[in-house]
């Protein structure tokens, strides 16, 4: 079949495990936005449902550090953080170990990436899905971009991996569901948590939903840096989102939530 | 200065029920778990004494911290608080890329 919906979302653990500390009004309208953007994922009716996450040295460190993998498994395990500091319970999520070796193949035309037969999602996936899928019914490829230990991958190469899952998901028969998460301009789990740079921000989302491509590859990771904090460099899951869609987005929630650490973001964008 | 060492340990720490146990026996039990790691004295001490504070200030990555600090019990403002104390006690960040930019009295979240 397809990509039937792709979309962009934030992944920060305190929009679950310290929803408790958010102004209720506040916390409620986000993941308001957040549970609709998940209608609007299952609405599409997809068969599986790939994440494009920035994970945290979870399952990825220093000492073999891809710069793109994807899991080809038939289920993976979550959160590997404590479920109560998260606010997620543990349990299984689905996966297809088949699907994920076809996209995998087709990927590997362009992009060398590696692969995993095991994962443990932490919050960089298990948040989204909480409101993506809460039901956790839903087929899940799992895939990782090195956002956390440099160096890292280029900006135009994390787009032309966005063009190869696109191609891969074109050959499938499946319908197939994609969301990047991560960003966007944060300082988490510093003293810093809390701090954002929302005018940075909203112009990168300017440009996110434009799909400006020469827009979006302009920034260098000095600038991200400076400007949007060590956090900034998960940009690199949605400019593959962007990549893979080829349309346009619509923001459905942009606003800082500083005991979330993040401007919780949630975002679709048409499949053209 | 072995930072790769330090983060290492608490990568395996954050991922593996076994060593966590180890771990939180404390003593000797504790102390023959860290010495299977290339530590220097300092480095040994933090992780030991889970001084995140040190740890922070020795550059290891805030999300390796992140989770080091509910394994120790430690709330999430306290978690903070220790890694601004450990600025304040031991000076800048010296390593990696979770450098402070606030100040030590600012908290931007409220905690």
């Amino acid at each position: 079949m397809s990509l039937v919906f792709a979309g962009v979302c934030s992944h920060a653990p305190g929009i679950t495990g310290r929803a408790h500390l958010a102004d209720a009004g506040v916390k409620d309208e986000f993941h308001r936005q957040f549970h609709r953007m998940g209608e609007e994922l299952r609405a599409s009716k997809p068969d599986a449902l790939i994440v494009i996450a920035a994970e945290h040295f979870a399952n990825f460190f220093m000492n073999n550090m891809p710069a793109y993998a994807i899991g080809m498994a038939d289920h993976y395990d979550g959160p590997i953080e404590d479920p109560k500091w998260l606010g997620i319970e543990k349990r299984k999520i689905p996966g297809s170990a088949k699907l994920s070796q076809t996209i995998i193949r087709e990927v590997m035309q362009t992009v060398d990436i590696a692969y995993a037969e095991e994962w443990r999602f932490d919050h960089g996936i298990m948040v989204p899905l909480n409101f993506l899928t809460p039901a956790y019914d839903m087929d899940v490829i799992p895939v990782n971009i090195n956002c956390q230990g440099p160096p890292l991958t280029p900006l135009h190469r994390a787009w032309t991996f966005g063009e190869a899952l696109r191609r891969a998901c074109d050959k499938v028969p499946e319908r197939i569901a994609l969301v990047g998460t991560g960003g966007i301009s944060h300082w988490p789990a510093t003293p810093d948590s809390g701090k954002v740079n929302e005018a940075w921000d909203r112009e990168f989302m300017n440009r996110w939903c434009a799909n400006d491509r020469e827009a979006m590859l302009s920034y260098t990771d000095e600038e991200t840096y400076r400007e949007a904090g060590q956090g900034g460099f998960e940009i690199r899951t949605f400019v593959t989102v962007a990549a893979a869609a080829r349309g346009k987005g619509e923001v459905l929630h942009l606003k800082s939530i500083p005991i979330f650490a993040v401007s919780c973001t949630a975002a679709t964008m048409s499949v053209e | 200065m072995s930072l790769y060492t330090m983060q290492k340990f608490l990568y395996t720490l954050n991922r593996e029920p076994e060593v966590q146990r180890s771990y939180g026996k404390g003593g000797a039990v504790r102390d023959s778990l860290l010495a299977a790691y290339d530590l220097d004295s300092e480095e040994f001490a933090a992780i030991r004494n889970g001084d995140i504070g040190k740890l922070y200030v020795l550059g290891c990555n805030g999300q390796l911290l992140m989770h080091f600090a509910p394994l120790l019990g430690i709330p999430w403002a306290d978690y903070l608080e220790a890694m601004r104390e450990g600025v304040r006690k031991y000076g800048p960040v010296r390593a990696g890329i979770y450098a402070m930019t606030t100040g030590t009295e600012e908290k931007v979240a409220g905690v």
